[in-house]
């Protein structure tokens, strides 16, 4: 049954049919806006400077229908991921102990905000001049770009767990494996997701910045033969391409988000 | 003193004493002072004494959430800290908030300790629908908990404490945030479920009113934690013996507040 104006979901199946329904509507009326408004621009500026939707649109249907393009994609995609996922594991490996122990926070704290302050180009510098495969060079460079957000944002889950139910839950007498399933695991799930949302714009403009300057395929090598052949709508449709991966992520990750986490907006919504 | 209830002794505290130390360096905050006293098995026993007499400190003894600092606490003659998974599925506990996990749904909250005990999903949700039934919850079991009243919330936790058949049931002020109308009619409930169960009992509540309606046996606390005065409740107590420990209580209450 669909829910009128200022109902609130009370059940899980109610959260998720709500959260569903409103993803679906704002997203596609965001993005249709975005393209009107550009289609408008377009016809009162030089096309090589704004390419009309159309011409951008014939640009995308190219590079989809390549096989060479869409290998390039699954590249730029697949170094995302993999550099997300590695500072994800390599962040949380170190969130956990500092949330444990002052003394390792102490240590490490400084030096992830020294992390924070070096540029991704400086990385990359770094990476070229320190390792040979261009994978993993990449890889490096996401990983330590995106290593203190995650750090960061998986300590404050971990801290933000509530005492009141840490002692309730501990009163049950749970395994080590039981605890961290019914209790911790929920209560960090929303900064990880967060974290992941995060990075993940950071990801995708850092990997732009390596594959321009050490890969030899992927989106960031595709807007360099742009730019080198000074075609604007091709750079607009890899530009797209890359942002599409992201709002797909996105788009993920707000659904599970929604799904996984729907009590919470509600129960504040509720109060 | 030394006092023991009736019975094989369920809860034991052997000169115990707990102290919590201080971030900003000072002298240590002494909540506990030599306390010693035994509750028999099946025995109801209600702790009353002001804020900060260490009542709540007592029940994280019992309920093994923190180690004393001398002294020996044992539990069906177990060290309730140190033999940590040899208490799963004995102790149930009545928060005095209640503690429900946002994420997980009305009978999901109530079948957490059951699910921690390892009881089947099909056994134990059954089980866990039971309790809602018979705390007046039905219908609500797919609930978040965000949806509920407070006095529906705290029959959830209620249904949490008692669905696993704890040996031991600890409350802590369980009718303390509620309003007075829901309170009442809760404490009605919860008495009844207490005598059904025949579990080993601790109430601990700062109201003397509840402590006389719901106690068998009242310990009334000064601070630090110390059993200023002690008393049996017979249930054929006449109105005026009953104001004779009334006055008492105050008495004792109103010495241990001019001392600190």
């Amino acid at each position: 049954m669909a829910l009128a104006d200022g109902d609130v979901p009370r059940t899980r199946t109610a959260v998720r049919t709500f959260a569903f329904t409103r993803f679906r509507y704002e997203s596609v009326v965001a993005l249709a806006g975005l393209a009107i408004v550009w289609q408008i621009v377009s016809l009162f500026v030089p096309h090589f400077l704004f390419p009309s939707v159309p011409e951008i649109a014939a640009r995308l249907v190219a590079i989809f229908t390549s096989w060479n393009s869409i290998f390039d994609i699954f590249a730029t995609s697949a170094r995302i991921l993999a550099g997300l996922a590695g500072a994800f594991v390599c962040g949380t490996l170190l969130a956990v102990p500092m949330a444990r122990s002052p003394a390792f926070e102490r240590y490490v704290y400084p030096l992830l905000n020294f992390n924070q302050g070096i540029p991704a180009l400086s990385w990359v510098v770094i990476a070229i001049i320190w390792f040979r495969g261009n994978e993993f060079r990449i890889f490096f460079i996401m990983v330590m770009t995106t290593l203190p957000g995650f750090t960061f944002q998986v300590l404050d889950a971990y801290r933000a767990m509530s005492k009141d139910l840490f002692e309730m839950t501990l009163a049950f007498r749970p395994t080590r494996f039981d605890l961290l399933r019914t209790l911790i695991w929920p209560t960090v799930l929303p900064g990880i997701l967060t974290a992941w949302k995060v990075n993940l714009g950071n990801a995708s403009r850092v990997v732009v910045v390596a594959e321009l300057v050490g890969a030899t395929g992927g989106v960031g090598y595709e807007l360099l033969q742009q730019q080198q052949v000074f075609d604007m709508a091709g750079a607009i449709a890899w530009t797209l391409v890359l942002v599409l991966f992201v709002l797909i992520v996105q788009g993920i990750i707000t659904l599970i988000e929604t799904r996984a986490l729907g009590y919470r907006a509600f129960a504040e919504h509720a109060s | 003193m030394t006092t023991m209830g009736s019975g094989t002794p369920e809860i034991l505290f052997e000169g115990v004493s707990k102290s919590f130390p201080r971030l900003d360096g000072g002298p240590v905050f002494e909540a506990i002072r030599d306390l010693s006293f035994a509750v028999g098995r099946g025995e109801l026993v209600a702790i009353l004494g002001r804020t900060g007499c260490g009542k709540s400190t007592t029940f994280n003894l019992i309920s093994g959430l923190i180690r004393p600092s001398q002294g020996r606490v044992a539990v069906q003659g177990h060290d309730p800290y140190g033999d940590f998974a040899w208490f799963r599925g004995k102790i149930g506990i009545v928060f005095q908030s209640d503690r429900l996990m946002p994420w997980r749904t009305v009978i999901e909250n109530v079948a957490l300790g059951l699910e921690l005990n390892k009881m089947p999903q099909k056994e134990r949700l059954d089980l866990a629908a039971s309790w809602l039934a018979r705390l007046g919850l039905s219908g609500r079991e797919n609930d978040y908990p965000h949806a509920l009243s407070g006095g529906m919330r705290q029959r959830v936790s209620i249904a949490r404490a008692f669905a696993g058949k704890p040996d031991i049931l600890l409350c802590d002020e369980p009718f303390s945030a509620l309003d007075e109308h829901t309170g009442n009619a809760l404490r009605e409930e919860f008495r009844e479920l207490l005598r059904q169960t025949g579990a080993t009992s601790i109430f601990i509540t700062h109201s003397i009113e509840e402590a006389l309606w719901l106690g068998a046996r009242l310990m009334v606390f000064e601070r630090p934690a110390r059993i200023a005065y002690e008393t049996v409740l017979r249930t054929d107590m006449s109105e005026t013996e009953r104001q004779a420990v009334r006055d008492r209580i105050r008495q004792v209450l109103s010495v241990a507040d001019a001392s600190n």
